[in-house]
C-alpha cells in the first residue's frame, strides 16, 4: 500500500478547484486513458494578466488528483511567466512529498500546466498536446526532452528514478538502455556498457535482410506487442523497407509516431543510416 | 482502524479460529523435529500424517500424493521446473496468458533460457480455445500448466476437459488451483490432473504453507534438495504448525464447501447485482457462468482503481484492483488486457472476493457506499461530461 501523507489524502478526498472553466484563456491536457492517468487543466486570466481562476479534471489515482488540485491553488494569482517556472518538484514540496513511484503524477501536473500556457500563447483554440523532441518510450509516449527535463529538475541518476518520475521505461522496458544514455549524457560521464554495437559495415544484401529481420523481431516487435500490435516484414528493395502493421494500436496516442520514430529509427540505428520505411499499401 | 469489511479473500484469508487452535501447540510445547529418534520429536510425525489425510480427503486423492511446500508459488515452481528436469528431451511448455505471476514469470524465465513457450490467448470471457490447445500440444511438450480458476476474475477453466486433452497427447498436466481449492469440490482420483498446487492462506490457514499434489507415476525431479523429508521430494524440516493448520483448514473446507455455493454465492450475487444496477457504466469482467462463487470483478469506466480502493478504504472496505497504479507497475492487469478489456475499463476494475465469514450486513453496507464513491470520482474525471 502507498504511504500517502495526510495532505495528499486531504487533497484527494476533498480536492480544491475541481471542474472545468468555460471559455478558458488556456487549456492543457496531459496523459491518456491508455496510460492510466490524464489531467485536463483550464485557467482564466484577469485584466492584469494574472491567473484569476484555474480548474482541473483528473482521471487517475489519489496522488494524480492531489497533485492537480494543489497545482491549481499554486497558480492562482500569479502571472503566466511565474506559473511557467513551476516544476514538478514545487508541486511535490507543496504536497509534503509523494511516494517515489508516484512522482510521475506531479510531472503530469507540470506538463499539463505547460501545455495550457502554450495553448494560451498560441491563442485560444484546441487543447495543446505538445510533443516535443523524439519519442523514447513508446509505451507511454515520453520524449527525450521530457526525460531530460525530469532528470535535470529532480537531479535523477538511475533509470528506475526516471520511470518513477515520467513513466518512461515502465512498460515493455526496451527503452531503458536509451534512457541510461540520456542520463549519462546529462551527468556527463561517458562510461560502461556500449550497447551491443552492431557496427554497420558493408553488408551483403542477404546479411542486410537478416539484420532487418533480427532488428524487427528483437527491437521493434516487442514494443508493438506490448500495445497489442504486431509488425511483419514484407519486402526490402535497396534501402526501402516495406512493412505491414498487424493488430491495432489505433487508440495509442503515439501511433502516428510509431512508423518514423520507432520502426525507421531502430532500423537506422541497427542496420543502416539510409533506411526508409514504408507501410505496405493494401 | 475500527471496522474492517474484508472483501479481498482471493488475496488472503483470515485464519479460522479452529485452525489457530490446532496449530498453536506446535509453536509451544510440541516443538520437536519429526525426523528425530526420540519420542519428543518423533511424536509430531503422526500429526503431519493426519494433516496429509485431511488434505487428501478434500482433494479426493491418496495420502502419498500430497507434498508439503511453503506455498502456492513454490508448488508452481516445483511442478514446472521439476517436470522439465525429469524429461530433458522435451522442450516445450504450454500455459495461458492469464496465469498468476508464479506460473507466468516462471514460464517466461524458462523461455529466456531456451525452452519453447506457448501462451494460449483467452476470449473476452476469459476462456481459452480448446482447439488451440489441441493444436499446440505436441510430442515435444513436456508440461501444460493452466490455472483452475483465475484469481482476478474467478473464471473457471474446463480443467477436466483440458487434462483429458493433455493426457491423450502424453504430456504432463499441472494446474495452479490455489483459488479453487475449498471453493469448488475436487476429485483428483477421477481426473487426469497430474500435478496441482494449493496454498494454505487462501483457505483460512496461515501464510507460508502449501501443497503440491503429485499423481502417482508422474515423472518429476525434486525442486528443493537436502534432507529426506517428504520422501526426498521436498527437503527441509517440516513447517509442522503450518502443516497441522493446513490439515485443519482442509477439514473445515470440506465441511463448509456446501456453503460456498449457497451462502457465499448468494452474498456475491446480491453485491454484484446491486452495483451493476446502481452504478452507470459498470461492467462485469469475465465469464458470468463458469466462475468461482465468491468472486466478482467489475469495471467502473472512466475512473481509476486506486482512487476507488482508497475511497472504499475510508470506510474500512477491503477490495483490490487491476489498475496500473495499485500494482506498483505502470501497466494495468495482464488478465484484463488478455481479455481485451478496453483501457477505459481496465484501469477502473475492482475485484470483490468474499468468504464464508462475510455477512449480509457487510454486503448491504458496501452496496450503500459505492454509488457515492463512484459518482464523486466521475465528477473529477475529464472523460465524463
Amino acid at each position: 500500500m502507498w504511504d500517502y501523507n495526510e495532505k495528499v489524502m486531504e487533497y484527494f478526498l476533498h480536492p480544491k478547484n475541481a471542474g472545468e472553466i468555460e471559455n478558458p484563456d488556456g487549456i492543457g491536457e496531459e496523459g491518456s486513458l491508455a496510460c492510466g492517468d490524464m489531467l485536463k487543466l483550464t485557467f482564466k486570466l484577469d485584466k492584469n494578466g494574472r491567473i484569476a481562476d484555474a480548474k482541473f479534471k483528473t482521471f487517475g489515482c489519489a496522488s494524480a488528483i492531489a497533485s492537480a488540485s494543489i497545482m491549481t491553488e499554486m497558480i492562482k494569482g500569479i502571472t503566466i511567466e511565474e506559473a511557467e517556472k513551476i516544476t514538478n518538484k514545487d508541486i511535490v514540496d507543496k504536497l509534503g512529498g509523494l511516494p517515489e513511484q508516484k512522482m510521475h503524477c506531479s510531472v503530469m501536473g507540470m506538463e499539463a500546466l505547460q501545455a495550457a500556457i502554450a495553448n494560451y500563447r498560441k491563442g485560444k483554440g484546441q487543447p495543446q498536446k505538445k510533443i516535443e523532441g523524439k519519442i523514447v518510450c513508446t509505451c507511454f509516449g515520453v520524449t527525450d526532452k521530457e526525460i531530460e527535463k525530469v532528470i535535470i529538475e529532480n537531479d535523477l541518476d538511475t533509470v528506475e528514478q526516471v520511470t518513477n518520475y515520467c513513466k518512461a521505461g515502465g512498460g515493455c522496458g526496451s527503452c531503458r538502455g536509451e534512457i541510461g544514455l540520456i542520463i549519462e549524457k546529462i551527468r556527463g560521464k561517458k562510461t560502461k556498457k556500449d550497447e551491443a554495437q552492431t557496427s554497420p559495415k558493408k553488408l551483403t544484401n542477404l546479411q542486410k535482410i537478416q539484420l532487418i529481420q533480427r532488428t524487427i523481431s528483437e527491437q521493434i516487435r516487442p514494443l508493438l506487442k506490448a500495445d497489442g500490435g504486431d509488425i511483419d516484414l514484407i519486402d526490402v528493395e535497396g534501402s526501402k523497407v516495406i512493412v505491414a502493421f498487424r493488430g491495432m494500436c489505433s487508440k495509442c496516442p503515439t501511433a502516428e509516431f510509431t512508423m518514423k520514430d520507432v520502426v525507421e529509427a531502430r532500423l537506422r540505428e541497427f542496420v543502416s543510416n539510409d533506411i526508409v520505411v514504408e507501410e505496405q499499401s493494401e | 482502524m475500527a471496522k474492517v469489511i474484508y472483501f479481498d479473500n482471493n488475496a488472503t484469508t483470515k485464519v479460522a479460529d479452529e485452525v489457530l487452535d490446532a496449530m498453536l501447540p506446535f509453536l509451544k510445547d510440541l516443538y520437536g523435529n519429526p525426523s528425530s529418534m526420540h519420542t519428543f520429536g518423533g511424536q509430531v510425525e503422526k500429526y503431519i500424517r493426519h494433516s496429509r489425510e485431511q488434505i487428501a480427503q478434500l482433494l479426493g486423492c491418496d495420502n502419498s500424493e500430497i507434498i508439503f511446500t511453503s506455498g502456492g508459488t513454490e508448488s508452481d515452481n516445483a511442478a514446472i521446473k521439476g517436470v522439465l528436469a525429469a524429461m530433458p528431451d522435451k522442450r516445450k511448455i504450454i500455459t495461458t496468458r492469464v496465469e498468476h505471476q508464479a506460473v507466468l514469470a516462471t514460464c517466461r524465465e524458462l523461455e529466456a533460457v531456451g525452452y519453447k513457450l506457448a501462451e494460449l490467448a483467452v476470449d473476452k470471457d476469459g476462456q481459452i480455445d480448446l482447439e488451440e490447445l489441441k493444436t499446440e500440444v505436441d510430442d515435444d511438450t513436456a508440461i501444460v500448466t493452466i490455472m483452475y480458476a483465475n484469481n482476478e476474475t474467478g473464471v473457471i477453466f474446463p480443467i477436466d476437459k483440458i487434462a483429458e486433452i493433455v493426457k491423450a497427447k502424453g504430456a504432463v498436466f499441472h494446474t495452479d488451483a490455489v483459488q479453487a481449492v475449498g471453493k469448488i469440490p475436487l476429485n483428483l482420483d477421477k481426473s487426469n490432473i497430474d500435478l496441482l498446487s494449493l496454498s494454505g492462506h487462501k483457505l483460512h490457514a496461515p501464510k507460508g504453507v502449501g501443497v503440491l499434489y503429485i499423481r502417482k507415476g508422474t515423472r518429476i525431479s525434486p525442486f528443493i534438495i537436502g534432507g529426506h523429508q517428504e520422501k526426498s521430494r521436498r527437503a527441509g524440516t517440516e513447517n509442522v504448525a503450518g502443516i497441522v493448520a493446513l490439515g485443519k483448514a482442509a477439514q473445515l473446507a470440506e465441511e463448509t464447501i456446501g456453503q460456498e455455493n449457497t451462502k457465499v454465492k448468494k452474498l456475491r450475487d446480491k453485491l454484484e447485482t446491486a452495483i451493476l444496477k446502481n452504478c452507470r457504466d459498470a461492467k462485469l469482467n469475465g465469464d458470468k457462468i463458469n466462475r468461482l462463487p465468491n468472486t466478482t470483478n467489475i469495471s467502473f469506466e472512466f475512473i481509476e482503481g486506486e482512487a476507488i480502493l482508497l475511497s472504499l478504504d475510508q470506510f474500512g472496505i477491503c477490495a483490490s484492483s487491476g489498475s496500473a497504479c495499485t500494482s506498483g507497475s505502470l501497466e494495468p492487469s495482464h488478465v484484463m488486457r488478455a481479455m481485451g478489456v478496453p483501457f477505459t475499463a481496465a484501469h477502473g476494475s475492482i475485484r470483490f472476493s468474499l468468504s464464508r465469514y462475510n455477512t449480509e450486513q457487510e454486503v448491504d453496507f458496501v452496496i450503500e457506499k459505492i454509488p457515492a464513491i463512484v459518482n464523486r470520482l466521475r465528477e473529477l474525471s475529464p472523460f465524463v461530461k
